[in-house]
């Protein structure tokens, strides 16, 4: 279904969208790569579901191009597209069997009934739905449901795929399985594939490419591990994975360390402060601490807290083991922060490997 | 069904026979005593007086009124549905307000009207009758009154079930190809078939019924502008009552003919809507 031949396959450009005074998108451009599954990401409302629809030719956008496999589609109606859609509730269409849904594209475009009926057969032997052929949408559950929109939109044999929220309204255990299930279909097909989520989690397991929305803005594209390691911004790091504050500076949680405030500042850049709570996560533990100028937390492994036999009130150490984070404004730490006891005695030394934070 | 469980079962008895009661002082018993008296000479006699030429003529004028003023508010109920449930624009709730007019408002308003502007003294009656239109007094006349009447019911029974299912399916048919004709015949038509079905039995059932508006325009001409209710008040008037109880028995047999084809094509046609409240 990819052409291999062109590398980007959807290419939007200065993408802006108005709805009255809201501004959904503003001056958005973004390339997929063919076969590619990328997600757009970020909070609801940021206008990412809106250029999944521009995309699709379900909205139009005030200003901007659309191009799939090369040709500008701003203004070609959704029909003529060539664009496998899902909604996030589905759509089923309630009065006709499971079949016939899958069959529709098809129907449409009068192709022969036996050449219908083989490729309908075919694609709900893909999604798992062979059985259910002659049930009606309302006898099927929610993940069967969206197994059944998946079949249905690639009918068509779409150029490019596009997904709502296609795990938005399934339950945690039935979301986590058609996670992996859409991953291994996707490199079975290689159809370029786009969906929307506002799970950073979900994104990040399932999409080889990220692209974060935020604000009808773009903020940034770029693998997962990428993004997470270097973000572009602070509202990137903030929703890609844990964050806090350690001396004017964004870092992750498991990429500080902590260490007994009974000797000399381990590092030129550690920083004094009290531990005020201690929270057991299973594998993880989260300490807080209350630092002469705010307040962080740091993920430990449970193994390298016992170790540290911490307590609430006890005087510690803060130390980045890891640099991560965009470059924000690097505030100079007062050397008067320096005021715990200054007691000498060996600190427990945790090194950054332990907390498997790389 | 909560509801049922909660009344206390002493109170239940009581309850059935007040709604018995009443369905059979208001309905039942009027209604039986018309078919009794139909028949009560025999069906010799209920016959020769269904087959007089003029009871046989309003039958047939109330029929073709209604195949002609029913397919036409089901395509405009059908329409200003989808423009009321699918397009934002100033003065929308203007036109769904107009819609409801002719419950508010009595026939005999909405005849009187019709003789106001299309009637020979009336705005357009001139114009009309020079290029040889008679409304009023005429069959145009009673196909607008009976059309003006039936007007919201289509509205009303289709508009909450287009509001309800959404845009979503139509525009999943989009993207997989559909026209916007194909949309609506495969995807929209199936999905409100029921609220339409309902309002085209209501609609029926309004136009066949209808007197005060039609016994206005029409001028009430024997074997002409008679339908089956002027007829029925008429035979009254005239003291000949076994035409009357004929008259009624058409009537209802042929609302119930309706009812029961609608039913029944409903029944067949939307069997996934019963599974899926299963």
């Amino acid at each position: 279904m990819a052409h291999e031949g062109d590398p980007v396959s959807i290419h939007v450009e200065g993408i802006s969208k108005r709805f009255g005074d809201a501004v959904a998108l503003d001056d958005v451009s973004l390339e997929v790569e063919t076969g590619s599954l990328t997600a757009l990401l970020g909070p609801s409302g940021g206008g990412k579901s809106t250029l999944l629809r521009i995309i699709a030719g379900l909205d139009t956008p005030d200003t901007g191009v659309v191009r799939i496999e090369g040709e500008d589609l701003t203004t070609t109606p959704a029909r003529s597209r060539g664009v496998g859609f899902c909604f996030q509730h589905y759509a089923p269409f309630r009065h006709l069997t499971v079949r016939r849904n899958v069959a529709f594209g098809l129907e449409i475009r009068r192709r022969p009934k036996a050449e219908i009926k083989a490729r309908v057969d075919e694609l709900l032997e893909l999604v798992g739905l062979s059985h259910l052929g002659d049930r009606y949408p309302s006898q099927l559950s929610g993940g069967q449901r969206q197994r059944m929109a998946l079949a249905r939109a690639l009918a068509i044999e779409p150029k490019v795929l596009l997904l709502d929220e296609p795990f938005g309204a399934l339950d945690a255990q039935v979301r986590t399985q058609l996670r992996q299930w859409l991953r291994d279909l996707h490199d079975t097909l290689h159809v370029t594939t786009v969906l929307v989520t506002h799970d950073q989690e979900e994104a990040m397991e399932v999409a080889d490419r990220l692209a974060i929305i935020n604000h009808g803005r773009l903020e940034q594209v770029g693998t997962p591990a990428d993004m997470y390691d270097h973000p572009a911004n602070e509202f990137v790091l903030t929703f890609l994975g844990p964050a806090t504050r350690l001396g004017g500076q964004w870092v992750r949680p498991h990429d500080l360390a902590l260490h007994h405030d009974e000797g000399a500042r381990p590092t030129p850049d550690a920083v004094p402060g009290t531990v005020s709570r201690i929270t057991h996560l299973g594998f993880e533990v989260k300490v807080d601490v209350t630092l002469d100028d705010g307040a962080c937390w740091v993920q430990l492994s449970r193994g390298t807290a016992a170790d540290l036999g911490l307590a609430p009130g006890q005087r510690v150490w803060v130390v980045r083991t890891e640099s991560t984070g965009p470059a924000s404004e690097p505030e100079t730490r007062s050397e008067s922060a320096h005021d715990g006891e200054p007691e000498a005695t060996e600190a427990a030394r945790v090194s950054a490997a332990a907390q498997g934070g790389a | 069904m909560s509801r049922a469980r909660t009344t206390r079962p002493r109170w239940r008895l009581p309850l059935r026979f007040a709604v018995l009661g009443y369905l059979t002082i208001l309905i039942l018993l009027p209604v039986g005593t018309v078919f009794y008296r139909a028949f009560q000479h025999g069906l010799g006699v209920a016959w020769d007086s269904f087959t007089a030429p003029d009871a046989l003529h309003a039958l047939w004028l109330t029929l073709l009124v209604a195949a002609i003023a029913v397919p036409l508010n089901t395509a405009f109920g059908v329409g200003v549905s989808l423009i009321l449930a699918r397009h934002r624009f100033p003065g929308a709730w203007l036109l769904d307000a107009f819609v409801d007019i002719p419950l508010a408002i009595s026939p005999v308003v909405i005849g009187l009207g019709l003789i106001l502007v299309y009637g020979k003294t009336g705005w357009f009656g001139n114009w009309l009758a020079a290029r040889g239109i008679t409304v009023i007094f005429s069959l145009p006349g009673i196909i607008m009154a009976s059309a003006a009447v039936s007007l919201p019911y289509v509205v009303r029974e289709v508009l909450p079930v287009l509001q309800e299912i959404g845009t979503e399916q139509e525009q999943a048919a989009r993207t997989l190809g559909a026209r916007p004709l194909s949309v609506f015949w495969r995807i929209t038509l199936p999905n409100i078939r029921r609220g339409l079905a309902y309002g085209v039995t209501l609609t029926t059932a309004r136009v066949l019924g209808e007197f005060g508006a039609v016994a206005i325009v029409s001028g009430n001409i024997v074997n002409k502008t008679q339908t089956l209710t002027l007829f029925i008040s008429t035979s009254i008037d005239n003291l000949d009552p076994n035409s009357a109880y004929v008259g009624a028995v058409a009537l209802c047999v042929a609302a119930l003919l309706v009812l029961t084809l609608l039913t029944v094509t409903d029944r067949r046609r939307s069997e996934w809507h019963t599974k899926a409240t299963l």
